[in-house]
């Protein structure tokens, strides 16, 4: 007898405990949620907040830490954001950069073109329209630099 | 004002047109912006957008490289020269021997497109060779 008395209590106390720190969690989630950048996912446990997603640096992963500690009744917050890995700027090497540039230029009489350490200088005239076609085709070669030196007629 | 903030303009631009994979980066003075496009039109206006804020791209401190998307499933192309014919030719070169030619406007068909720049193509005589791959607008 006793011991069910001491179940029904504990029964009683958890759920009382559980209740009580349900909606809790719940509310601060939201409240933290709506105030973080897109890609931050907001979990809540017992006051305990986990921050899980990508963002684009490392300024706005500490940003959005920042913001979860400052809000009322979190406890912690672990970090577990990822930053987006950042894609090498690829320049082609001279040799490959030479052969493809002087492809490109092929159509364009008017247009003389150096390469040097990756970078393309571009003389001679040019049209207005074939100006940009010209630079489309260039920067597609995976360039450093384009030095556009041309007369636009 | 860093290139960033100059070439915000653009970079918004790209991610309100769904360019896949934007990758935007500041190197050694120079802003590189990569992605892909869903079709040239996208492409287009992007290179109108750039050609605003840096008018006939006289600055040289961006390279804006962004691709048009392909579906896999394409067999056609049409020449999209100014108004001359398209060389085709035995390889990928322009140091290559002209094999044949494409008229402008003209729908050939896709042999080969492992090469970004020369794609193979067969006319419809029956002409097989390697075309400058800008010049060529997959045909859906």
């Amino acid at each position: 007898m006793k011991t069910t008395k001491f179940l029904m209590s504990m029964a009683i106390a958890s759920s009382l405990f559980f209740v009580g720190c349900g909606p809790k969690d719940a509310d601060l989630q939201a409240a933290i949620q709506a105030k973080e950048a897109a890609g931050v996912t907001v979990a809540v446990a017992k006051g305990n907040v986990t921050l899980t997603g990508e963002v684009a640096d490392e300024t706005a992963k500490a940003e959005a830490e920042k913001i979860a500690k400052a809000e009322k009744g979190a406890k912690s917050v672990v970090n577990s954001l990822t930053v987006k890995p950042v894609v090498p700027v690829v320049i082609a090497e001279d040799t490959t950069l030479i052969k493809n540039v002087a492809d490109a230029v092929k159509s364009f009489p008017t247009v003389k073109a150096d390469v040097k350490d990756g970078v393309v200088t571009l003389t001679g005239q040019i049209t207005k329209a074939s100006l940009i076609t010209l630079m489309q085709h260039v920067a597609a070669l995976k360039p450093k630099k384009i030095e556009n030196k041309l007369t636009v007629k | 004002m860093s290139l960033q903030e100059k070439y915000a303009g653009l970079t918004n631009a790209a991610t309100a047109a769904g360019i896949a994979d934007l990758a935007v980066r500041e190197q050694d003075g120079i802003l590189y912006v990569d992605g892909t496009a869903p079709d040239g039109a996208t492409k287009d206006h992007l290179w109108e957008v750039y050609n605003q804020i840096d008018p006939n791209f006289a600055t040289g401190d961006l390279v804006l490289n962004v691709n048009v998307a392909i579906d896999a499933a394409v067999t056609h192309a049409k020449v999209i020269t100014e108004s001359s014919n398209l060389n085709i030719r035995k390889g990928p070169g322009t140091d290559q021997p002209i094999v044949g030619k494409a008229a402008h406007g003209e729908v050939i068909t896709l042999v080969n497109r492992s090469n970004d720049l020369w794609w193979l193509v067969r006319t419809n005589d029956g002409e097989e060779g390697y075309c400058y791959a800008k010049y060529l607008e997959p045909q859906a």
